[in-house]
């Protein structure tokens, strides 16, 4: 088991909003930067990882229940998405790796290996 | 009464809490051959009073500052830390609920207790009164909050209405173009039904739905009208725009056909699956569109009886 707190010290990641709930165990995760895609293809607690820094990335997050979102890339998310992350509880995370390395070294960590999320609720 | 209140909740979570949740996981230890001079470094830049004594990968001792001030004052230097440590050490199990780490920390009048995994007597973290405090406090500002959300409920808002037939009906205003807003509604309608206490899975496949079909309004029009009407049984999510219209709903509906503009596509909108995902989401879906005229879409989703 493994913390989204553990993921952010292992992997050195920019904490840019720090509302939510980071002790939240991170079983699996998804990339895409298709906002629909990401709707229709992630499951409720999986880190998402992206190179979207606009503030419709909250939404689609806090849509689907997202444990937290990382951008990739040392991408700077806009001030609007960073507001809407801490009003929305949803944790913001930036890399200065790509998505293929930051999904590389999450597998890594073992994430991903069990995939089927946790019923919540 | 309020102070009464607080007082057992506390004593409730530290039943409920393990100490495995609230230790620290990144332990600091020496190995048993350290000079006690060597020690007095690692306490110093490490901010810390005290530490276990591990030997290949085994606890055999701890050993605290006050160890070290007394070594100081008979001039041991270089004397290995084995010889000095506290051998009969104390520890917790990381298994234990938090209720019997206060005790123990009450009984001994110590600073730390080494956690320990049951069996092989693994180190496995640390804990301090410190520790406990921050674990506690984490965990009543987790369940405040949920608390909250459980406080705007209004679940009972159809039984407490008699009627025939009850219809509750939420209007959004969806503008078109500004993508700062985009989706507002859509998270606005989720905690609506949230706190109607529908079903999780029934109000993410709304919300999702609803989303979409924002999206679709802020994209492609330059605004238009979101109308939910929740009954006992089925949530009805309308969209309609007075926009450009669809061409040819067909292929509209095919997964991957798009018609946004490239830059709408480099901030992930337009990737052709948002009437698919609306689609999968709904148990009926109707769409009817004019060009020049506008759109009007119909998603309904059922409400399984409890």
């Amino acid at each position: 088991m493994i913390t989204l707190k553990e993921i952010i010290q292992k992997l050195n990641l920019e904490v840019m909003s720090a509302s939510g709930d980071f002790d939240r165990e991170i079983r699996g995760g998804y990339v895409s930067d298709l906002l629909s895609d990401v709707i229709a293809n992630s499951k409720e607690g999986n880190i998402w990882i992206t190179l979207q820094t606009h503030p419709n990335i909250v939404a689609v997050a806090t849509l689907k229940e997202l444990a937290g979102i990382i951008i990739v890339n040392k991408r700077k998310p806009e001030d609007e998405t960073l507001k809407k992350a801490e009003e929305e509880n949803i944790p913001v995370m930036v890399t200065e790796l790509s998505a293929f390395e930051i999904v590389g070294r999450l597998y890594e960590l073992g994430i991903g290996r069990a995939t089927e999320n946790a019923k919540e609720v | 009464m309020a102070e009464d209140k607080k007082y057992t909740k506390i004593q409730e979570l530290t039943y409920e809490l393990k100490v495995g949740n609230v230790m620290t996981k990144k332990v600091v230890t020496v190995s048993p051959q350290k000079t006690i001079y060597k020690l007095r470094n690692i306490l110093r830049t490490k901010l810390i009073s005290g530490t276990p004594v591990v030997d290949k990968g085994k606890l055999i001792g701890i050993i605290s500052i006050e160890d070290f001030m007394k070594c100081l004052a008979k001039g041991e230097r270089n004397i290995p830390v084995e010889e000095r440590m506290t051998k009969n050490v104390k520890t917790l199990y990381v298994d234990e609920p938090l209720v019997h780490a206060v005790r123990k920390f009450d009984q001994y009048g110590f600073g730390r207790f080494p956690v320990i995994e049951r069996g092989k007597g693994k180190l496995v973290g640390i804990i301090t009164k410190g520790d406990i405090i921050k674990g506690l406090l984490k965990k009543l500002e987790i369940d405040y909050h949920k608390e909250e959300i459980h406080r705007y409920r209004a679940s009972h808002i159809f039984e407490d209405i008699v009627a025939d037939r009850t219809t509750l009906t939420f209007h959004y205003n969806v503008v078109g173009e500004d993508f700062n807003r985009a989706g507002e509604s859509a998270s606005g309608l989720k905690k609506t039904l949230f706190r109607l206490g529908i079903r999780p899975d029934s109000v993410r496949r709304a919300a999702i739905a609803a989303y979409e079909a924002e999206m679709n309004i802020v994209v492609f029009t330059d605004g238009g009208k979101l109308t939910v009407s929740v009954e006992t049984h089925r949530i009805k999510i309308e969209a309609s725009d007075s926009g450009p219209g669809i061409p040819d709903i067909e292929q509209a509906m095919q997964p991957g056909f798009s018609t946004a503009p490239e830059w709408i596509r480099e901030l992930g909108f337009g990737a052709g699956m948002g009437l698919l995902n609306i689609k999968n989401c709904a148990d009926k879906m109707n769409l009817t569109s004019k060009v020049g005229k506008g759109t009007h879409l119909e998603a309904i989703i059922y409400l399984n009886q409890r």
